[in-house]
């Protein structure tokens, strides 16, 4: 088992949502984070350029059984990255994706642990 | 020292004498009346924001912003039209057979500047109240294509839809000479805009609507209201303004006032009232949506009334209101359109029941004098003739002019956006700005 921790631009969270859920990922958690990579994001406030130190950013994170792991993070690569003039090509900001180990999962409801519980 | 003063006395008097001689050929201001109405025009730009936070509150976190701009654009892309041609269009002379005034002399409010009108208040007051009508109703419109217009098709469409559609149903509805202000006895009946404001906004609601087509993934995916503590705070702010709006219709300070102000709290209360206990049966909770959508059924119910019915009326509209109202967003649900905020199911649902319903609970000192003025007597059924004949027009014109602009202005500068724009949410791709970034620990 595996813990897919990905961090992605906020307006790809649906992109990449939809396209999990077409490759049949379905289980996911969602939060709301902020930090930074190599980018240096612009946005305007009452008008002026600001470069701020924190941005926004949605942490995703999927634990998968081993067989799921490449499809996972492919369909992710594939929805978050921003498609610049070359097909291909991301932007800065894409984001990272990040592969833990996942010792145990444990089903609260039915106390079922491991691979089945994923 | 004593002379001084008295010497100034005598002066202020002789003065005051002077100014009484002048005013006995004009009309003189009314403070009491003037004061009320800047209040009136106050509240009624509040009911702007209020409709911000309103709908704002019921979209997706990603078009917060984007919602809230549809309103805050309202307000200043026609607080500019307004001034410049709007308040010649409507409340100008009729021309064109009367579809639309038109004075040039009203352009920028030249010939106003030193009018007093024959309801002892500045023109200019009057003037500045009727553009928070104009502002707000646009405004309305944008809660049935919230989360999927592009922000500069939506700044043209509105100021086209001001130009060609709201200033042509304000001179037919409140101009002196307007068509069916002069209907039947004593014309059609819209107080303060039912069919000016909520059935011409909410006919283009239902419209564009339909022109539009649904948002990515509705119905089947649920889409989560971001922030409802926002919406109720717009709804109380709505509530409120809604005095101005109401009240301030009278064009006075007087018991026409006193009256629209009760029937307009009862009629909110009555709605808001009957929405909880419709829930309560059906569903078993009183959600804060009900009741906020009861409070705007009633409000709407009322407005076209306002001036002509007792308490128990207002009471009797907005139950109605808001049992209609219910029953027309429950519809909307197995007919498959996307209104997403239900600008049409209240505004324009809850409009054409106010504007029809109130037929029947007209005080009787008014259908007296109704009937004084007709051979053989007035009854609720002709009035309600009348009423059908104004929102049949209004609603006739509304959705085809609508229809109309909306084509134009999606083949030209594009008013559905794109899927990757719209997934994205219009915060990003509209503005490049977010709205609940507070929220972030920057």
């Amino acid at each position: 088992m595996k813990l897919i921790t990905a961090i992605i631009h906020p307006d790809r969270l649906d992109h990449v949502r939809e396209a999990l859920i077409q490759a049949h990922i379905t289980r996911i958690t969602v939060s709301r984070v902020a930090g930074h990579g190599r980018q240096e994001d612009i946005e305007y406030y009452r008008g002026q350029k600001i470069a701020p130190s924190l941005l926004p950013k949605v942490r995703l994170d999927i634990a998968v059984n081993d067989q799921f792991v490449d499809i996972t993070v492919d369909t992710i690569i594939n929805a978050a990255k921003h498609r610049a003039d070359k097909v291909g090509e991301g932007m800065i900001g894409d984001g990272k994706i990040f592969i833990t180990p996942l010792e145990e999962c444990i089903r609260i409801r039915t106390n079922e642990r491991g691979g089945t519980a994923v | 020292m004593v002379k001084k003063i008295s010497a100034l006395l005598l002066a202020m008097a002789a003065m005051m004498v002077h100014t009484t001689g002048w005013a006995a050929e004009t009309v003189a201001t009314d403070s009491g009346t003037t004061s009320w109405m800047l209040t009136s025009t106050a509240l009624v730009l509040l009911m702007v924001p209020g409709l911000a936070m309103f709908y704002g509150g019921l979209v997706r976190t990603k078009n917060v912003l984007g919602t809230m701009m549809h309103s805050f654009a309202s307000m200043v892309v026609i607080g500019v039209i307004w001034p410049t041609i709007g308040y010649a269009l409507s409340f100008g002379p009729g021309i064109l057979g009367g579809f639309v005034g038109w004075d040039p002399k009203l352009v920028l409010f030249q010939g106003i500047d030193e009018a007093i009108m024959p309801t002892h208040i500045p023109e200019y007051v009057f003037a500045m109240f009727q553009g928070k009508f104009a502002i707000i109703t646009p405004a309305l419109i944008a809660g049935a294509f919230a989360e999927r217009v592009n922000f500069r098709g939506f700044l043209v469409f509105i100021a086209l839809w001001s130009i060609l559609v709201y200033s042509p149903i304000c001179h037919w509805v409140w101009a002196a000479d307007g068509f069916l202000f002069n209907l039947g006895p004593k014309g059609a009946i819209d107080f303060a805009g039912g069919t000016v404001v909520h059935i011409s906004s909410g006919a283009t609601a239902l419209v564009s609507a339909l022109f539009l087509g649904a948002r990515r993934g509705y119905p089947r995916n649920v889409m989560h209201p971001s922030n409802l503590v926002m919406t109720l705070m717009g709804a109380g702010l709505l509530w409120v303004g809604w005095f101005g709006f109401n009240a301030g219709s009278a064009i006075a300070s007087n018991l026409d006032t006193a009256r629209a102000l009760t029937v307009t709290q009862m009629a909110a209360a009555a709605g808001a009232c009957t929405w909880m206990i419709i829930e309560f049966l059906h569903h078993g909770k009183g959600t804060s949506l009900g009741v906020a959508s009861g409070i705007l059924a009633g409000l709407v119910a009322i407005t076209p009334a306002a001036g002509v019915v007792p308490p128990y009326g207002a009471f009797a509209l907005g139950a109605i209101a808001a049992l209609v109202c219910y029953l027309a967003i429950l519809l909307k649900g197995k007919l498959g359109y996307d209104d997403s905020l239900d600008a049409f199911g209240v505004h324009g649902v809850g409009g054409i029941v106010g504007a029809l319903a109130l037929s029947f609970f007209i005080r009787p000192s008014w259908m007296a004098e109704a009937s004084a003025k007709v051979a053989g007597g007035w009854g609720a059924w002709q009035q309600l003739g009348i009423q059908a004949t104004a929102v049949g027009i209004t609603v006739a014109y509304a959705s085809a002019a609508s229809l109309l602009l909306l084509f134009i202005v999606e083949k030209t500068i594009g008013l559905r956006i794109g899927e990757n724009d719209e997934m994205s949410g219009l915060d990003h791709s509209m503005h490049g700005e977010q709205g609940y970034g507070l929220i972030n620990p920057n």
